[in-house]
């Protein structure tokens, strides 16, 4: 068994969570205020030491010679400073615009970024002939069907969310094939997600047992 | 046997000359080599025959295209194992190097510490290994002549999306018509979408049965785009509760989505005619933290029970212990997200799901608001273009007669 106090508060505190799945407890309410307290606190001191002073502070007085002050970080520090009018009811609504600044210039700078990576390019990707060959020349049948299989979810799937127009007769049919592939997908992705859950709590195991008990080599 | 001697004779002298050139090629290369050790060669490689620089394209002027010809030596199980680069400002001459290549390569692009507009020089060394008579090796870099002077040039355009601006201009174009038409009272017609039907039912059994409404909108912050769709069906759930009566608690792990709802909900309050009902308190912030977030939620949802939760935004790993959870609580839960990753939880665990582009219309659907309608008729034009193109694209991809992806494919 360990000897290391941090991992005794770490197995006691993976039990405290643990202990949730019999039911709420008061070792589980323990460790979830610590959970949040701590991180709450680590992160606030990341915050602020990334961007108020490695950031902000050294972005605008450099404390090396022959680095450009960067001025423009100002313009950042007010609207940050803007958030906190808040606090002064009669001037609360000035905290809306760097608010209205974070929505907007989010919308405008991924705008092309979904468009292209989303759009065009996944439109391009499914262009392919629905006849494939081998390297050889001869008839690939297992590529083929790939292809088709791509073609027709691709496009019933899009079709299933198109929303301007009712989903009924031809139009409704394709796009319940649409719905069909996606909840293939789904299901293929849930279970391929369980096993990668399952190798994390193989890993919390293997703390408690072997870093802690020490029971295992 | 006649035609044979004549042969050997013309192909002995050809042997002869050849022999006797390279040896004199050898010598003047020798001369201009920079020998790191010192040997008497037995066979030295020939150096690139030209090296040539330009700007590369479409880009903002930060990196500069250098080619060379294979030096003749460099074949496969020859002496040459790659090329040295060295790089000097036109004005100086001090070359320095900037990277390596290996053999049979015969490009690369300067990309680092390239100022527009200032000329530069480029080098190439041939690096062979050198065999010497007493059988043991050594490496020789054997320089080039550099290239003319080149400057890299910021374009303005990058050509090489041409297309993707073209079919952006005639999406957003069909959009802006259709919320003109929207605003001027045309019809826009949307489909249902049953998570969001479902809404007021899901608020109406909260009243019913006295208990609170969650809304968790995920853990990402502001400035992703569920997050945002998110907050804006928040509105509408804020007014349904203020309208209820019923308490929402709204807990958030990023302090400017804090921020953002509660301004979102105290304008729902007031539109729904109870700016008094509103407590700022029911917007709270956790943690940053993703899981200490979720166990928080799970917390609250077992110990205060509510009737309905909406997880509405950007969710990862913790959206089935969170959707779980509200289950094991007898909640009735509708959840939206475009994460794909996260979808089949959220189908399994909840009542209803919006799935992927569901959420970010159900907004208009919930409101309609003439310039969200006419916006989401606008994208559904544009699936429209996208539906033909694929089909197009596919017949005409089979039939091996055009490829359309070429105007569709962005780098």
């Amino acid at each position: 068994m360990s000897l290391d106090i941090g991992v005794w508060i770490g197995a006691l505190l993976t039990l405290g969570i643990f202990s949730f799945l019999y039911r709420d407890n008061p070792f589980y309410k323990l460790c979830e205020s610590i959970f949040v307290g701590v991180s709450a606190g680590y992160w606030f001191c990341v915050f602020f030491f990334d961007n108020m002073v490695r950031k902000f502070y050294f972005g605008v007085f450099p404390s090396e010679a022959g680095i450009e002050p960067k001025y423009f970080l100002i313009v950042g520090a007010v609207l940050g400073a803007l958030m906190l009018t808040r606090l002064i009811p009669s001037i609360g609504w000035i905290s809306r615009w760097p608010l209205s600044f974070i929505v907007g210039a989010t919308a405008g700078l991924y705008m092309m970024l979904f468009f292209v990576s989303n759009g065009l390019n996944q439109v391009a990707d499914t262009m392919l002939p629905l006849y494939r060959e081998t390297a050889g020349g001869d008839f690939d049948p297992a590529e083929t069907l790939g292809t088709i299989l791509v073609f027709i979810g691709t496009f019933t799937g899009l079709i299933y969310f198109f929303f301007s127009k009712e989903h009924k007769g031809l139009f409704g049919g394709a796009a319940r094939v649409g719905i069909f592939f996606l909840m293939v997908t789904f299901g293929a992705a849930f279970g391929y997600t369980v096993m990668s859950r399952m190798s994390l709590l193989i890993g919390r195991m293997d703390f408690l047992f072997r870093d802690w008990l020490g029971l295992l080599g | 046997m006649n035609v044979r001697r004549p042969l050997c004779l013309l192909f002995a002298v050809f042997a002869i000359v050849g022999l006797s050139r390279a040896q004199d090629g050898d010598g003047a290369d020798t001369a201009s080599a920079e020998i790191i050790a010192e040997a008497a060669p037995v066979i030295s490689p020939l150096p690139v025959p030209s090296v040539t620089a330009s700007d590369v394209p479409n880009d903002d002027g930060s990196a500069i295209l250098v080619e060379w010809e294979l030096s003749p030596s460099d074949s496969v199980g020859g002496a040459v194992v790659g090329y040295r680069i060295y790089r000097a400002f036109a004005d100086s001459g001090v070359f320095v190097v900037i990277g390596n290549r290996s053999a049979r390569q015969n490009s690369t692009v300067n990309g680092e510490e390239v100022e527009p507009g200032v000329d530069y020089l480029y080098r190439v060394d041939v690096l062979a290994v050198r065999t010497n008579a007493d059988g043991s090796s050594d490496t020789l870099a054997i320089p080039s002549q550099s290239s003319v002077p080149v400057a890299a040039v910021v374009q303005w355009f990058n050509t090489d999306r041409l297309w993707a601006l073209i079919w952006f201009v005639i999406i957003a174009a069909a959009t802006i018509y259709f919320i003109e038409k929207a605003k001027r009272g045309g019809n826009i017609y949307v489909r249902k979408i049953g998570g969001i039907d479902a809404v007021d039912d899901a608020i109406g059994r909260a009243t019913e049965m006295g208990r609170k409404v969650f809304f968790v909108p995920g853990i990402q912050d502001m400035n992703d785009v569920q997050t945002i769709a998110g907050i804006a069906i928040l509105g509408r759930v804020g007014a349904v509760a203020a309208e209820y009566e019923t308490r929402l608690e709204v807990p958030t792990s990023r302090s400017m989505v804090m921020v953002t709802a509660r301004e979102t909900l105290k304008e729902s309050y007031s539109k729904a005619g109870r700016p008094d009902s509103f407590q700022e308190d029911q917007v709270y912030y956790l943690t940053d933290e993703q899981f200490a977030y979720a166990a928080a939620v799970d917390g609250r949802i077992v110990r205060e029970r509510p009737a309905t939760i909406f997880y509405m935004g950007a969710f990862f790993a913790e959206s089935l212990i969170l959707s779980e959870t509200g289950n094991a609580a007898g909640a009735i839960q509708i959840a939206g997200t475009a994460e794909p990753t996260q979808l089949p939880f959220f189908v399994a665990a909840c009542d209803y799901t919006l799935l992927g582009e569901e959420l970010f219309a159900a907004s208009a659907y919930l409101s309609r608001e003439p310039r969200q309608l006419g916006s989401l008729k606008g994208q559904d034009f544009g699936k429209g273009i996208f539906l033909l193109a694929i089909l197009l694209g596919v017949i005409l991809a089979t039939a091996n007669l055009i490829d359309l992806s070429q105007y569709f494919r962005i780098n």
